[in-house]
C-alpha cells in the first residue's frame, strides 16, 4: 500500500538540512513524519537508482522518534531528527557494512566509526547506507558488488563514483544530505556529475576510525549534500581529533556557520593553466569561466597559475594508492571475517579462492599492481619514485599558494558519461580524476559546487584551498551559490 | 684445521606495557583464547593503531642503558606476508629507521676477561597471535591474544665467536632487561626469544661464511646447543667438501639437531613500506632526557660499587649485581647488619640454596632481607657460632620466628663463660685419662677429639674460639 503524499510532506523533501531544522524547530512536521516521507521516497525509486544498498526504515523511525520526543522535551540538539544517509564504507555497529564488496557482503560491524558516532551523537537519522565502487575503487560506480547506480538527471548515465550512491540519493531526494570519502576524488566527481555540493576536507580533518581503508595516506570523510550551508553544518558535525586516528590533526574546528556570508573583496583566485587546456570539454569550460566571472563581480581577482607537475599525478597516484590497498585488503583473507570461499581443502586454497571470489576486476586489478610496485627490485623504482613526485605536487601547491588564496579550475573535464562506457578501459577511467588527484596527493581541501549545465547536465566547479582552509572554501561556494541558482537545479525522478 | 664460529643474535623481548603496542587490549599471559583481541587486533575493517606511548619509553629506555643513539624521528613500516595468525596480513615494524640505533653491550666470560660487544639496532615490531593445531582434529584454532604485544628486537653485531659467549651474550641482556622492568624476561613464557644467525670459518680469514638462522630459541641452555650443533653440522659439510646453504633451520631440543624449515619461508618478500596509519615519532631531547632520569644503577656500575664500597672481591660484585633483586636484597642486608662479606656469602650461599630448592625468586624469599640481617648480626656479636647459625636459619625457613626468638626459645646462645667452659673441660679431661697420655706424648691429632668432646658436651654452643684457648692451656700442663 503507497500512501500518497501530501503537499506539506513533499515540500519537505526539497528541503536541505539548515531549513529541515529550521521546519522541525517550527514544528511544520515531526522527524517521525519526515522520516517516513523518504522512507517511501525511497522504496519508490531506489529499485531504478540502486542509491542505497542498506535501507534501515526500523531503526531510523526509532531515531527519529527520539528526535521528536527530544524536541517534545525541550533537550533537542540543533539537528536533530534530520534524515541523512551513510556511504557503506563508514562502519555502523550492528547493520551491515559491505563497502561494495561481495568480500563483506555478511559483515556486520560490532562498533560505530568515529563519524558515525558523532553523526549519531548530533541526533541526525540515519535511513540505509549508499551504494559505492568496490572499497571505492572507481569513478562511475560500476565496480560494486550491488551493481550501478544510475545518475538521477539520466538513468543511462553514470552518477560518478567512488560515491556514486551517496550522489544519487541526495541529487534524487531520497536524503538530504549523505556522508562520502574521496581518495582521488570520489565526493567531488560525483558532485559534479550530480550537481551537488561535495566537499573532501583536509587531509587529518576527519577521523578514519571506522571507515574501511583504501589508502591510508590519501582517503578523507566529507558530505554531499545540496547547498555549502548544509555543507558546513554536516562538516561542522564530522571534524575534529581524535585519538583513535594517528592521522587525525589537532587543530581547532572554526565556526563553519559563522564565515559563511564574508565578503569576497580582494580574494586572489589561481587558475592552474593546466585544467584549462586540451581535454577539457569547451562547453563545460565555458560554464566555469562564466562562474568564474561571478567570483571577479564579487571583488576576487583572477590570475593563471601553473602546476608544472600535475600531469604526473594520475601516474604517481596510481602506484600510492594500489601500493596503500594491496596491503589494506590484505586483512581480507577468509579467516575471521566476510567471505570465506565454500569448502576450502587448505589454507592455500582457502587464501586463493577466498579472494579470487571475494574481490571484484578492480580490486584485483588495483592489488596487483600495488604488490608490484612493493616488490623486491621495483620498490625504488616506483613507490618512492611516486613519493617523490608527490612531494613535487605538493611543492607546486606550496608555491602557488603563496601568489593566490585559492585555487579554482573545473571539477572534471565533462558531464556524466554512459554507463558501460569506460568500463573496459581501466586508464580511461583513471583518468576521471585528472583534475581532482592531486588535491588528495598534496592532503588539501577541495570542494565541488554546480557551476553550470551543458546539455541538460551539471557540472562542477572545484575550489582548492590551502590546509584547514574549509572555512574559506564553504564561504566561498556560499557566497557563489547566493548569487546562482546552479544548486537549486534538480533531476526530479 | 682451526674453525672460529662467527655468531649474531636477533632477540625478541616482550615489554612489560599493560597493553598491547597499537591498541588497548590486556596483554596478560595465559588469558582465554581470544579474550584479549579488541576490533583492532581482529584487524577489522576500519580499525587504526595509535602507538602505546609506554613501549616507546622503554625501547628508548633501553636504548640509553646500551649507549645507543636514539633515532630522532622513527618510522613504523608494514611487512607483508598471509598467514592466518597475522591478522592484518602484514606485521608493523620497522625497517629503515629504528627507534634505537648503534649501541653496546659488554659481557664477562668465565675466565674473568670481558668483550665488547656491538648492538646494531633496536627496533619495536607487535607479535603475531597464535595457530593452534592440536586442539581441533581437522582445523586449525587462531588464538589472536599474544597478536599485537609489543617486542623489542635487539640485533647484535656478528661479534659473538662461540656458543659461550653468545650465552654470555644473552644473560647480559637479560639481566639487563629487568634491571630496567622493561620485561619480565620470562623464556618459559616467551618473554624473550632468540634467532641465532650462525656460520663457521678459517681461523684468520676475514670473509664471513655462508649463515644459516636459527629460529625460537627459547632457553640459555638451548641457545649454546643448538650453536654448538650447527656450528658442527657446518664444519662436517665443509670438511667433506660441501657448501653451506643460507637457510632458516629450527632446534629440536629432543634430538639435539638443527633442521632446515621450508626454503619458501625464506623466500618470502616482504614488500616492507612505510606504515601511512601512523606517522613518524619525533622523539625531542627532553623525551630522552625524562626518560633518562627514569635509569636504574645498572648492573655495571653497581658491580664497581659494591668492589670500591662494600670492598667485595670482583666475583662476588658480579654475582651479586647480575640480577637487580638479589643486589637490593643483598644491599639491605649488609647495611642492617654492617658485615658486607659475611652477608654476601649468606645471600649467594645458604640463602640462594634454599631459594633453588624451593624454585623461589627472592622477591619471595621466606627470609626476608631484615631477618637475615638479624641472625648475621647474632654471628657478628658471638652470640652464636657460624655453625649454629645454620640450625637457627633452618628453624627461620620454616617460618620459627627471627633469629634472637629461636636463638632464645631454642637456647642456642653460646657459652662465652670462661669459668663455665673451663669447668666443663676440666670434666672431660679427667674422664679421658687415656687421650691425655697420647696427647701428652705428641700425638696432637689427639686435640680434635676434646674439642669435639667439649663441643658435644656443650651442644655446641661453647664459644668455639674459647674452647680452643682454654683447652690448650689446661692439656699443656
Amino acid at each position: 500500500m503507497t500512501s500518497e503524499m501530501t503537499p506539506k510532506m513533499n515540500d519537505a523533501l526539497k528541503q536541505g538540512v539548515a531549513e529541515l531544522a529550521r521546519s522541525l524547530a517550527r514544528k511544520d512536521f515531526t522527524s517521525v513524519e519526515l522520516t517516513r516521507a523518504y522512507l517511501e521516497r525511497i522504496d519508490q525509486h531506489n529499485p531504478e537508482l540502486n542509491a542505497y544498498v542498506t535501507v534501515t526504515g526500523e531503526q531510523a523511525l526509532a531515531q527519529a522518534q527520539a528526535a521528536d520526543q527530544a524536541r517534545a522535551a525541550g533537550t533537542a540538539a540543533p539537528y536533530a531528527g534530520i534524515p541523512f544517509a551513510h556511504k557503506d564504507i563508514f562502519c555502523t555497529s550492528g547493520v551491515r557494512t559491505a563497502c561494495g564488496s561481495r568480500m563483506l557482503d555478511n559483515f556486520i560491524a560490532p562498533y560505530d566509526a568515529t563519524v558515525v558516532e558523532k553523526m549519531r551523537q548530533a541526533g541526525m537519522v540515519m535511513l540505509g547506507k549508499t551504494n559505492m565502487d568496490e572499497f571505492a575503487m572507481g569513478s562511475s560506480n560500476e565496480t560494486s558488488w550491488y551493481g550501478p547506480v544510475k545518475n538521477p538527471w539520466n538513468h543511462t548515465l553514470v552518477p560518478g563514483g567512488s560515491s556514486g550512491g551517496s550522489a544519487a540519493a541526495v541529487a534524487a531526494h531520497l536524503c538530504p544530505a549523505a556522508t562520502a570519502t574521496d581518495t582521488g576524488g570520489s565526493i567531488r566527481q560525483p558532485a559534479s556529475f550530480c550537481g551537488l555540493t561535495g566537499i573532501k576536507p583536509t587531509y587529518g580533518r576527519v577521523s578514519r576510525w571506522g571507515m574501511i581503508a583504501f589508502a591510508s595516506s590519501l582517503d578523507q570523510a566529507g558530505v554531499l549534500t545540496r547547498s555549502a550551508e548544509d555543507a558546513a553544518i554536516l562538516m561542522q558535525m564530522m571534524s575534529g581529533f581524535d585519538p583513535k586516528d594517528s592521522t587525525s590533526v589537532d587543530v581547532p574546528v572554526p565556526d563553519y556557520l559563522a564565515t559563511l556570508d564574508q565578503p569576497l573583496k580582494g580574494l586572489r583566485i589561481g587558475l592552474p593553466k593546466q585544467h584549462f587546456a586540451v581535454g577539457l570539454n569547451p562547453e563545460v569550460e565555458k560554464q566555469i569561466r562564466a562562474a568564474l566571472s561571478e567570483f571577479e563581480k564579487q571583488g576576487a581577482v583572477l590570475k593563471e597559475i601553473s602546476l608544472d607537475n600535475s600531469h604526473l599525478s594520475v601516474s604517481a597516484y596510481y602506484v600510492l594508492a594500489p601500493a596503500e590497498a594491496s596491503a589494506n585488503l590484505s586483512r581480507y583473507d577468509g579467516v575471521r571475517f566476510g567471505y570465506r570461499c565454500d569448502k576450502p581443502v587448505d589454507l592455500e586454497d582457502m587464501y586463493k579462492r577466498t579472494r579470487g571470489e571475494g574481490f571484484g576486476d578492480e580490486v584485483k586489478r588495483r592489488i596487483m599492481i600495488g604488490t608490484y610496485a612493493l616488490s623486491a627490485g621495483y620498490y625504488d623504482a616506483y613507490y618512492i619514485k611516486a613519493q617523490k613526485v608527490r612531494r613535487l605536487i605538493k611543492d607546486d601547491f606550496d608555491r602557488a599558494f603563496r601568489e593566490v588564496d585559492v585555487i579554482m579550475g573545473p571539477t572534471s573535464p565533462h558531464t556524466a558519461f554512459p554507463l558501460g562506457s569506460k568500463t573496459k578501459d581501466p586508464v580511461t577511467m583513471y583518468l576521471e580524476d585528472i583534475y581532482t588527484i592531486a588535491v588528495n596527493l598534496a592532503g588539501l581541501p577541495g570542494l565541488s559546487v554546480p557551476a553550470g549545465l551543458v546539455n541538460g547536465l551539471p557540472i562542477g566547479l572545484q575550489i582548492v584551498g590551502r590546509d584547514f582552509s574549509e572555512a574559506q572554501l564553504l564561504n566561498l561556494a556560499h557566497r557563489f551559490q547566493q548569487a546562482t541558482d546552479w544548486h537549486t537545479h534538480t533531476p526530479g525522478v | 684445521m682451526a674453525w672460529e664460529t662467527v655468531i649474531g643474535l636477533e632477540v625478541h623481548v616482550q615489554l612489560a606495557t599493560k597493553s598491547k603496542l597499537f591498541s588497548g587490549s590486556a596483554t596478560t599471559f595465559g588469558a582465554e583464547p581470544n579474550t584479549q583481541a579488541n576490533v583492532f587486533d581482529l584487524a577489522l575493517p576500519g580499525t587504526l593503531p595509535v602507538l602505546n606511548g609506554e613501549a616507546l619509553r622503554m625501547a628508548v629506555k633501553f636504548g640509553l642503558a646500551i649507549g645507543a643513539h636514539i633515532g630522532k624521528k622513527s618510522v613504523f613500516d608494514r611487512k607483508n606476508y598471509f598467514y592466518p595468525d597475522l591478522p592484518k596480513g602484514y606485521q608493523t615494524s620497522q625497517l629503515d629507521h629504528p627507534i634505537v640505533g648503534k649501541g653496546s653491550l659488554t659481557i664477562t666470560l668465565d675466565d674473568g676477561t670481558s668483550r665488547t660487544i656491538g648492538v646494531t639496532r633496536a627496533h619495536l615490531e607487535e607479535d603475531a597471535g597464535k595457530s593452534l593445531h592440536e586442539l581441533f582434529p581437522n582445523d586449525t584454532g587462531i588464538d589472536l591474544n599474544r597478536a599485537g604485544t609489543p617486542l623489542l628486537e635487539i640485533v647484535s653485531e656478528p661479534e659473538l665467536r662461540s656458543a659461550k659467549e653468545a650465552v654470555a651474550y644473552l644473560k647480559k641482556l637479560h639481566s639487563l632487561i629487568l634491571y630496567l622492568g622493561i620485561s619480565d624476561g620470562d623464556m618459559s613464557q616467551g618473554s624473550m626469544r632468540c634467532d641465532a644467525n650462525v656460520s663457521v670459518r678459517q681461523q684468520g680469514d676475514s670473509k664471513f661464511g655462508t649463515r644459516a638462522e636459527i629460529k625460537n630459541i627459547n632457553s640459555f641452555r638451548f641457545v649454546e646447543k643448538a650453536i654448538l650443533i650447527e656450528a658442527q653440522r657446518q664444519i662436517d659439510i665443509l670438511e667433506d667438501g660441501g657448501r653451506i646453504i643460507q637457510e632458516t633451520r629450527l632446534y629440536d631440543p629432543d634430538r639435539n639437531e638443527t633442521r632446515s624449515m621450508r626454503s619458501k619461508e625464506v623466500a618470502n618478500d616482504y614488500r616492507y613500506f612505510p606504515e601511512p596509519d601512523l606517522l613518524p615519532v619525533v622523539i625531542d631531547d627532553a623525551f630522552i632526557a625524562a626518560v633518562k632520569t627514569t635509569l636504574p644503577e645498572l648492573p655495571d656500575l653497581k658491580s664497581q660499587r659494591f668492589q670500591s664500597h662494600y670492598g667485595l672481591s670482583d666475583y662476588d660484585a658480579d654475582v651479586l649485581s647480575a640480577d637487580r633483586a638479589t643486589a637490593d636484597f643483598f644491599e639491605v642486608v649488609a647495611n642492617a647488619c654492617g658485615d658486607a662479606k659475611l652477608s654476601a656469602n649468606w645471600v649467594m650461599g645458604d640463602l640462594q640454596s634454599v631459594l633453588h630448592k624451593s624454585e623461589l625468586d627472592i622477591a619471595h624469599s621466606p627470609v626476608s632481607a631484615h631477618a637475615l640481617a638479624g641472625l648475621i648480626s647474632r654471628i657478628k656479636d658471638n652470640t652464636i657460632s657460624s655453625k649454629i647459625a645454620k640450625t637457627v636459619f633452618e628453624a627461620m625457613i620454616n617460618g620459627e620466628g627471627s633469629a634472637d626468638t629461636i636463638i632464645e626459645s631454642k637456647g642456642l646462645k653460646q657459652v662465652t663463660d670462661s669459668g663455665a667452659i673451663e669447668k666443663l673441660i676440666d670434666t672431660i679431661i679427667a674422664a679421658n685419662p687415656k687421650q691425655l697420655e697420647q696427647y701428652r706424648s705428641g700425638q696432637d691429632k689427639v686435640f680434635t677429639f676434646f674439642v669435639g668432646q667439649v663441643m658435644k658436651e656443650s651442644k655446641g654452643k661453647a664459644n668455639p674460639a674459647q674452647v680452643n684457648d682454654i683447652l690448650l692451656n689446661k692439656l699443656k700442663k
